[in-house]
């Protein structure tokens, strides 16, 4: 079935949604010239600005105007995670000298730890993407951990991957300008890409080069020369190897006069991203990175070029970019609706939020998403994940279809969904550890016997009156972001529809 | 109606066998094996030595003085290595690919590299993925532009398929079928849950339905059912040579397949590390061609090694290696004249990082499987002419 088809053919039942709701927000319907979004564009909205809204969240949305909408997604934004961190998030680092008399077992034991520390705090990553008031504040965090891409692979202390984080959500709809120069200090940042140890005798270019290509003006923009002379700017931006903390060491500083992209002084690293956020090019380049989150793969180059004025006038306010965007024609426009691919992350915290399935134990749904491709604290490389139609190969589509088949079989549930990670994580190529860890993990699985939920009451939900064709149309609407390949059929039963739905490929688009 | 159409109507394929669990089997008539006509019933089979091994310490100069010197800690004692030459001898651990040698069908290409050599792994392993120049970003495969210039026919049951991998390396890319498994039995299994569809105008869309369709028409051809006489060996790699014969054997027709050994990025004390990782591809390899014997395959099958660069000479302070350049790969099958190719390492003739300078273009080897394995046109896909190894017999 066409899109189009799809949207006419729910036409009269969107109408009468559209009514119910307004009549119950008398206020906000009647102050407000606009006209309100309605259903289908606030499911659309919510799913692109969060993890995949339920019922309730995208009726209350479908009452606004555009703008009203927007507002009402920026008004609520977070700087601060509400879910309690773990513990040791405030450890200080092994001291050198004790670092040093370790014995080569204490070492490793170590390195688990950290790797032990990573996974939990990816499952307190994910518990707040689940119970966060905005799922906004959480996909810009990820927007910027991708953007910013840092991985627990060579940063082998936790807890500075937890501080980046806590910055990145802190910045990630404030200012882009303030956001990079904490970046450029952030330890975690520092390590990755060489940094700390850049001396003014023999700089490292990686963090001059990463900056310029993948932070700010995108490739092509600027010279080799340009490289070595920024890299000499960034010598002494270091860490404190006793508090783990940044710290600036004069004596390995290249005082010097260096020239880039153009601007010749004795220039600081601060003067190096001062430079490159005057050049239009880096507003451009964020505005299509921004794009292509949140519109369409293919952003429009005369609208990106008016957003991307507009955020470098601002002084690169990135709440108000995005409030530009998130009003645009082009984000609502139906060409562009659906055409973007769920990521693992939203995949599998959509499928947990959408349809209320809930377990203390988070572990599980991180390791699908990371055996789906996306392992948060863990890019693959300092590119980030490349997204987009990279998420699906043959490997991964199954990987998903498996995951979902699970979750979703009537017969046996979460339990047995999750005892057969070994199985999925066999097939997306990442095997888990054998031996001790390997152990672990299905220790973790086996205790998934906690979770709850409760399909079939999750369906009936959606039939009113034993009105089952309406009630499968709003179900279709509210898990789909277009008409699926094969509507379920008529005779089947409300939690049959919903297995129907997930499994088929369009639930794999936002 | 024509007989393709006609069939397609009715969901069926003729000599496929049905399964009730595939949805909608939708393509034409196919041979059970390749035609002979087809250059793709030349197999190859990549096999990434991720993390780069150390070339120095697989293939030892052991003549040159400066070799033990610059490993003082981690050199392979000339007592100790499998003679390939008065100058050159393998890694005792490459025992099992002795017998290659001495039939002749195993090439060892010494110097392999590129120009301004990149030595960050996910940079350089790009480089031999897309087989671009150093400073040259492209995003399909070099395997990928292969295939989208001159694809598979159409009743193979994939261009290309990727085993114990999510990562498609050179295979990445659009117009090419391209299936990653990690076993063959699972992946019959969860092919199930692949859906058809149609959809003309969402890109995003039409690439999920592809790859739903790549699954079902690659699980519609393969098969475990042939029994191998040959023991593979009991480890990751193993399996991925297991599973590798298993497609050769379900006849499917496949023109490429890549498997992955893991863990040879060795910065610290690497002797013991290194040892093992060399016995497991040698065994691995040594089963492949065993398994592909009994299949009658072997004469048909390229096997070559690759890995995004090689490592340091100079050992480091840990008793490990280093990020390094130039690097010895090996390339064996029926029709491959055994010998030793390019040029020993130039120890020498180190740069300023201490790195070796590359004596053959990695190219090369990639014109070589185009040009001479699959009767291709090379210049096309590398964008430039790149001189075939004189390394296959016709």
């Amino acid at each position: 079935m066409s899109m189009k088809n799809f949207f006419s053919r729910f036409g009269p039942p969107l109408l009468g949604v559209l009514l119910s709701t307004a009549a119950l927000m008398p206020l906000a319907h009647a102050q407000s010239p606009a006209p309100a979004i309605g259903v289908d564009a606030a499911r659309h909205l919510l799913n692109r600005t969060g993890f995949a809204a339920n019922d309730g969240e995208i009726r209350t949305f479908a009452a606004l105007s555009r703008a009203e909408a927007a507002d009402r997604l920026l008004e609520t934004t977070r700087l601060e995670a509400a879910q309690k961190p773990p513990a040791w998030v405030n450890e200080a680092p092994i001291a050198p000298a004790r670092l040093q008399a370790m014995t080569q077992e204490e070492r490793m034991a170590e390195l688990r730890r950290n790797v032990e520390h990573a996974f939990e705090l990816r499952e307190w990553w994910f518990r707040e993407m689940l119970t966060t008031a905005s799922p906004l504040t959480e996909k810009m965090t990820l927007f910027w951990h991708n953007h910013f891409a840092t991985s627990q692979q060579k940063v082998r202390f936790t807890p500075l991957l937890y501080q980046q984080n806590v910055m990145l959500r802190r910045n990630a709809l404030g200012n882009f300008g303030s956001m990079l120069r904490q970046v450029a200090r952030d330890p975690a940042m520092l390590i990755y890409l060489d940094a700390a140890n850049s001396r003014k005798e023999q700089p490292n270019e990686n963090f001059a080069r990463e900056v310029m290509e993948l932070f700010t003006l995108g490739e092509g923009q600027y010279t080799e020369k340009d490289i070595k002379e920024a890299a000499r700017a960034f010598t002494g931006w270091s860490v404190d190897r006793e508090t783990g903390q940044y710290m600036f060491r004069r004596g390995i500083h290249d005082y010097g006069v260096k020239t880039v992209l153009g601007k010749t002084g004795n220039l600081d690293g601060d003067q190096v991203i001062d430079v490159l956020l005057r050049k239009p090019e880096t507003a451009l380049f964020l505005t299509r990175k921004l794009w292509r989150e949140f519109i369409s793969p293919l952003p429009d180059e005369a609208a990106v070029a008016r957003l991307a004025a507009e955020f470098r006038d601002s002084g690169y306010n990135i709440a108000k970019v995005l409030r530009a965007m998130l009003v645009s024609d082009a984000f609502y426009a139906m060409e562009n609706r659906a055409t973007l691919i769920k990521s693992p992350v939203e995949l599998v915290v959509g499928t947990m939020k959408q349809f209320e399935i809930d377990t203390p134990n988070k572990r599980p749904f991180v390791l699908a998403s990371a055996l789906l491709g996306q392992n948060v604290f863990a890019p693959p490389n300092v590119k980030g994940w490349p997204g987009g139609e990279a998420w699906i190969n043959s490997a991964t589509l199954l990987g998903r279809k498996q995951l979902i088949d699970r979750l979703f079989r009537n017969e046996d549930r979460m339990e047995v969904a999750m005892r057969n990670m070994d199985e999925l994580a066999a097939m997306t190529g990442n095997p888990p550890p054998p031996g001790r860890e390997g152990r672990q993990q299905r220790l973790m699985e086996r205790q998934m016997g906690g979770i709850r939920w409760n399909l079939e009451k999750w369906a009936a939900g959606f039939v009113r009156d034993g009105r089952n064709a309406e009630g499968r149309e709003s179900m279709t609407r509210v898990v789909l972001a277009m008409a699926p390949q094969s509507p379920p059929a008529a005779t089947e039963k409300p939690a049959d529809w919903a297995r129907q739905l997930v499994t088929d490929p369009a639930y794999q688009l936002k | 109606m024509n007989r393709r159409h006609f069939l397609k109507t009715l969901g069926i394929a003729a000599g496929v066998p049905l399964s009730g669990s595939l949805h909608g089997v939708s393509w034409a008539a196919s041979p059970a094996t390749p035609p002979a006509g087809s250059p793709y019933g030349n197999l190859l089979i990549l096999v990434e030595l991720k993390g780069a091994n150390d070339g120095l310490n697989s293939v030892i100069p052991f003549a040159n003085p400066a070799y033990a010197s610059l490993r003082p800690r981690i050199a392979i004692g000339r007592d100790q290595v499998l003679m390939l030459s008065e100058r050159e001898g393998m890694h005792p651990s490459l025992k099992p690919l002795m017998a290659l040698w001495e039939k002749k069908e195993l090439a060892v290409v010494q110097g392999l590299g590129y120009p301004n050599p990149n030595l960050s792994h996910f940079r350089s392993i790009e480089i031999w993925d897309t087989a671009s120049k150093s400073e040259e970003y492209l995003d399909a495969g070099w395997l990928a532009r292969t295939f989208a210039q001159a694809p598979a026919p159409r009743h193979f049951a994939a261009d290309g398929v990727v085993v114990g991998s999510s990562d498609m390396g050179p295979l990445s890319g659009q117009g090419v079928r391209t299936i990653a498994l990690a076993d063959t039995a699972q992946f019959l299994r969860t092919a199930r849950l692949a859906r058809p569809g149609a959809d003309e105008r969402n890109p995003a869309l039409k690439h999920i339905l592809a790859v739903e369709q790549e699954i079902i028409h690659a699980a519609s051809k393969l098969n475990t059912n042939f029994t191998f006489k040959t023991e593979f060996p009991r480890s990751a790699f193993g399996n991925q040579v297991r599973t590798a014969s298993q497609l050769v054997a379900s006849k499917a027709g496949i023109a490429t397949i890549r498997l992955t050994h893991n863990g040879y990025d060795t910065h610290a004390n690497q002797l013991g590390t290194h040892a093992n990782l060399l016995k497991d591809l040698a065994e691995g390899i040594a089963a492949l061609q065993s398994a592909l014997t009994e299949l009658n395959a072997w004469q048909s099958t390229l096997v070559m090694t690759y890995a995004e660069f090689g490592r340091r000479p100079k050992e480091n302070q840990s008793g490990g290696t280093d990020h390094g350049t130039a690097n010895v790969h090996f390339v064996t099958g029926g029709r491959v004249k055994g010998g030793l190719y390019g040029e020993a390492p130039a120890l020498d003739r180190l740069d300023g990082n201490g790195n070796l300078p590359f004596a053959v273009d990695f190219r090369s080897l990639y014109a070589t499987v185009i040009d001479q394995w699959w009767r291709g046109d090379s210049s096309r896909v590398l964008g430039g002419k790149f001189a075939s190894l004189d390394l296959l017999r016709a």
